[in-house]
């Protein structure tokens, strides 16, 4: 797990983090790199999964903070500040998005009926995955691109819920969207994923890679 | 209770969560030991959460911090630029105000004009001596031939003219009005006086 989600979860960095958003409010301007710090990479993961571009995703990530900064004082103590600041990249994220009209170009799979079940298309067995194999770029990229295909509402459940680890409730908050709507779409997110690794289907895994002809990864 | 696989997929992800009744954990827990296609649905299902909750997941563009620091850096100077203008504006109008008390009878208040048509001018220095006559309108470069009333002359510093509600004239003081003539600020009455022109020369023939 992330050292910045274990030390979130401590009730001392939540007080810690209140103090240093009270310091900042009371004028120490500075303090906001130490506030922010930890959750950069969430913020550009968040406006990454809805951007699906890393200039634009960086650019959006940015935005976002600096609203962060220039509005602070209205942040309310009763959400946790990391939940705060991603749904802001978030907003800042689909605004962008909005703007170009990239959803034009989302795959198919995005406009599957949510509510509707889905049903597995493979059932290789898929039991083990060695820790080290995450070392390896193409196994990353390979990962990237699966998760890349997927529908932006499904994408961006995913990402915050197993990528950044933020609560289901959390996640809504984010998404403006229900919990049981988080579930639905996490669950579609995980099956759709895990069908396009499993060994014996996918194309990328055979074309790409090397150990798809006979050895898997894991 | 037993489940069936299609029950099993619509919940592997509230049985991964730990979000589920007890009973009906039970339930797919038994449909799980006969069902090999459920198992790796369930096994596939972990991985993905495992291998993407994985950190090193999560890339960032190399340099991503230093640039993000910078332009948050940059918006914190301009922030306090802004404050810091906004002082300086603050005092300047302090100031201003002050001036203005102060400079009731000086030469940078312009009080009403002897005639409606006039312009009060920029720029005059305050010391230098002009000439007016008692019932003109204007003050003069001494020597200037389109002073009226030459016998009732008096030379006086040019911010007593001004004072006195004397405005430049528009021949021999010309360099002192062009910039207030042609200004877009410039009131109707002045751009009657000069025909409604930018043409210097058109308001020296008409003054």
């Amino acid at each position: 797990m992330p050292e910045e989600v274990m030390s979130l979860g401590s009730p001392a960095g939540q007080f810690n983090e209140e103090l240093l958003i009270r310091r900042i409010r009371d004028g120490e301007h500075d303090l906001f790199y130490e506030l922010i710090r930890p959750y950069e990479r969430r913020v550009y993961s968040a406006a990454l999964a809805i951007l699906r571009n890393e200039a634009d995703a960086e650019d959006a990530a940015q935005e976002a903070v600096l609203k962060a900064y220039k509005h602070i004082r209205q942040f309310r103590a009763e959400a946790r500040f990391s939940t705060w600041l991603i749904q802001i990249a978030v907003n800042e994220a689909r605004m962008r998005k909005r703007k170009e009209h990239a959803h034009m170009i989302e795959p198919i799979v995005d406009h599957q009926d949510e509510e509707g079940n889905y049903t597995p298309r493979d059932f290789a067995d898929w039991r083990e995955i060695p820790s080290e194999t995450l070392e390896r770029k193409e196994v990353r990229q390979i990962l990237a691109e699966a998760l890349a295909s997927l529908g932006e509402k499904y994408r961006e459940v995913f990402v915050l819920r197993d990528m950044q680890h933020l609560s289901i409730e959390e996640t809504a908050r984010a998404l403006g969207i229900t919990t049981a709507s988080v579930k639905t779409r996490l669950l579609r997110a995980r099956l759709m994923l895990r069908d396009l690794l499993a060994p014996g289907l996918g194309g990328n895994w055979s074309s790409k890679l090397s150990f798809a002809k006979g050895t898997k990864p894991w | 209770m037993v489940v069936n696989c299609e029950h099993v997929w619509r919940e592997i992800s509230n049985y991964l969560e730990g979000d589920i009744e007890p009973n009906l954990r039970a339930a797919i827990e038994e449909h799980f030991r006969g069902c090999k296609h459920c198992t790796a649905v369930l096994d596939g299902t972990r991985n993905v959460i495992q291998l993407y909750g994985d950190e090193r997941m999560v890339e960032v563009p190399l340099g991503f911090s230093h640039r993000l620091h910078r332009r948050l850096e940059e918006n914190m100077a301009s922030g306090r630029r802004s404050f810091l203008g906004w002082m300086v504006a603050a005092a300047a109008a302090i100031l201003v105000a002050g001036g203005f008390e102060m400079g009731r009878s000086s030469v940078f208040s312009h009080p009403e004009l002897r005639s409606e048509h006039a312009q009060p001018g920029s720029g005059v220095p305050p010391n230098m001596m002009v000439v007016v006559s008692e019932e003109g309108k204007t003050f003069h470069v001494p020597g200037c031939p389109f002073i009226h009333d030459k016998a009732r002359l008096r030379t006086i510093a040019a911010r007593e003219a001004i004072r006195e509600g004397y405005a430049p004239c528009v021949r021999c003081m010309r360099k002192y009005l062009s910039a207030s003539l042609i200004s877009p600020s410039a009131s109707a009455d002045s751009e009657a006086q000069v025909s409604g022109s930018g043409n210097p020369n058109l308001r020296i023939k008409r003054g």
